[in-house]
């Protein structure tokens, strides 16, 4: 199975899925996310799984939270304004304590935007995507193999705490290609007491539900999934540090971004700038604690992304504003080249000297 | 290999028609000919032989590419200088067909032209390292579905087994059987095996055909 091959970012999800044990898949077309509804459709019929081309992505969320009810591995895909469109399905998820995988690879926006990349969706998935008060669990992949390890990582994580988890990639993991060792398959999945499989007569019915009518019973809920947060945020955060040993810029990054920050890095060491990179995996939970030691080391941060600076907040409430936070962004659709972040290196090194 | 007057690539997507595309267009111009570029792939917006066009303005090789390529509108327009290239026979044409059968779908309006014509090569680019080609079973399959959407039969394979920048020598060798099988299933000549430039002298002493590639396509790499 350990043998490489060649794929896109989207078909590695896909087949990452399939090979944790994913039978379900529910989706809508949209660019720049197409192939992983495209594989499925070539892919389920033959392993006796189901693809189904929803009629709508709101249809396609609730037909996931239809299996996940019943304990399988069921999972969605779409891209920004279809995961807009999802967020309703994904509430009621997170109400009902339910594992599943939605799959967002971002485009520029708002509204229709385009179909170029785009991480402009980081407030929407790590602020809760939908109403109420929740999280879900949010992976950002920077390269093709990461596409199908996170998958794995997420419907594992989705499954360990009861709730939804997102794959947020940029519209360029979407799209690459790269060599990928696929993992391995995943032969059974843990059994679900609180599953909706038939009672037999042998034992209570099991209620998958987000309805309370009392609300001491509704709050009671809450605590309970905000304690399960607490225990995730301590225990499952993901990051990669890259140079930052003797850092004193330390450069975050996600994604495609990610990459171009590492090449920048690697140019502005050559010129003798100490310069290094903290790239999260996890963005909810945030690796808050290697960016608080960073911040009694390094002179200062720049966020590397693809919007107007959202994930800079982050790392702004996480050093609790210790240092500045510069933002090299492009946005639209439109992404720096490595010159661009050398330069933004180049600035806030030199404002410290 | 002997030089027809349209060379048409096409196979399941990802297998690398563009990169191949551009690099055989810029052998031919090498070679002293008239040639033209055509992006024909409107099924993906993403990454098509638009990327290229500094290298192709420089070479003086035309590209003729729908006019809504690399913007924000997803619309599946065919660029109206095609059917010139098509019918133009003092004109070398080097066609970059869009992947699978629905990419290939846009092709068919062309084909009774280079039918009566009948001096062009429809070559399969495969790739034993994507998922979905991997045996020649599998490989069939997504050739016959190209040819029944764009009617276009094939006329020679190409190797294109490759794992990107991390394909090794070895790599290639072992597709041989592969290649080799798919041509005795299909009657089809091995037209040429793509290797990647660095690659290229090694192999040539062990493949027949072997043509250098330079990969058209990175994306910052993440290992120095």
């Amino acid at each position: 199975m350990s043998e490489k091959v060649l794929m896109k970012g989207n078909e590695a999800i896909a087949e990452a899925a399939i090979l944790a044990g994913c039978r379900h898949y529910f989706g809508y077309p949209i660019t720049p996310q197409t192939e992983v509804a495209a594989y499925m459709s070539k892919k389920m019929p033959k392993i006796g799984g189901t693809f189904l081309q929803a009629e709508s992505e709101i249809a396609a969320i609730n037909m996931v939270y239809g299996v996940a009810s019943t304990g399988k591995r069921a999972m969605t895909s779409s891209s920004s304004p279809g995961i807009s469109l999802k967020t309703e399905g994904i509430s009621y998820l997170a109400g009902a304590d339910l594992p599943a995988l939605i799959v967002n690879v971002q485009r520029g926006g708002p509204g229709l935007g385009g179909i170029q990349p785009s991480q402009s969706d980081y407030f929407l998935a790590t602020r809760g995507p939908g109403h109420g008060d929740f999280h879900v669990l949010v992976f950002a992949p920077s390269s093709v193999q990461e596409m199908a390890d996170l998958t794995s990582k997420a419907f594992e994580l989705a499954e360990k705490y009861r709730m939804p988890a997102m794959l947020l990639a940029d519209g360029t993991m979407g799209q690459m290609m790269e060599p990928v060792v696929l993992p391995e398959p995943v032969e059974t999945v843990a059994e679900k007491p609180w599953a909706v499989t038939g009672t037999k007569g042998e034992r209570e019915h099991n209620i998958i539900n987000s309805l309370y009518l009392k609300p001491a019973e509704l709050e009671q809920t809450n605590l309970d999934r905000f304690a399960r947060y607490k225990l995730i945020e301590e225990n499952e955060p993901m990051w990669e540090e890259f140079m930052m040993e003797d850092a004193e810029v330390c450069v975050v990054s996600t994604g495609i971004t990610a990459r171009v920050s590492r090449n920048a890095i690697v140019e502005a060491r050559k010129q003798g700038i100490k310069v290094g990179m903290i790239r999260p995996i996890t963005l909810w939970p945030f690796p808050k604690k290697p960016l608080v030691e960073a911040a009694d080391k390094v002179k200062s941060f720049i966020a590397v992304e693809l919007n107007m600076g959202q994930m800079k907040e982050d790392i702004e409430l996480a050093i609790r504003c210790k240092k500045d936070v510069a933002l090299c962004s492009r946005v639209g659709g439109m992404i720096p080249s490595p010159d661009e972040v050398l330069e933004a290196i180049k600035t806030t090194a030199g404002k410290e000297a | 290999m002997e030089v027809k007057r349209l060379t048409l690539f096409a196979g399941h997507y990802g297998s690398g028609k563009t990169n191949i595309a551009i690099n055989y267009a810029v052998w031919l111009k090498s070679q002293g000919l008239p040639v033209t570029i055509a992006d024909l792939d409107i099924v993906n917006p993403y990454f098509r032989v638009q990327d290229s066009e500094k290298l192709l303005r420089e070479t003086g090789i035309p590209l003729i590419v729908s006019e809504y390529a690399g913007t924000n509108l997803d619309a599946p327009a065919m660029p109206k200088e095609a059917y010139g290239l098509v019918t133009d026979p003092e004109m070398y044409g080097v066609i970059d067909v869009g992947g699978d059968d629905r990419g290939a779908l846009a092709l068919g309006r062309y084909v009774p032209d280079i039918l009566e014509e009948n001096d062009y090569e429809m070559l399969l680019v495969a790739n034993k390292a994507r998922p979905l080609t991997r045996t020649v079973a599998d490989t069939i399959q997504v050739m016959r579905e190209i040819e029944e959407a764009c009617g276009l039969p094939f006329t020679g394979l190409i190797n294109n087994s490759n794992l990107g920048p991390d394909t090794t020598v070895q790599d290639v060798l072992d597709s041989v059987q592969y290649i080799e099988d798919l041509s005795r299933a299909t009657g089809l000549p091995v037209k040429m095996t793509c290797v990647r430039k660095d690659l290229a002298p090694q192999l040539a002493e062990q493949i027949d055909a072997v043509f250098p590639i330079d990969l058209q396509k990175l994306y910052y790499m993440m290992e120095e």
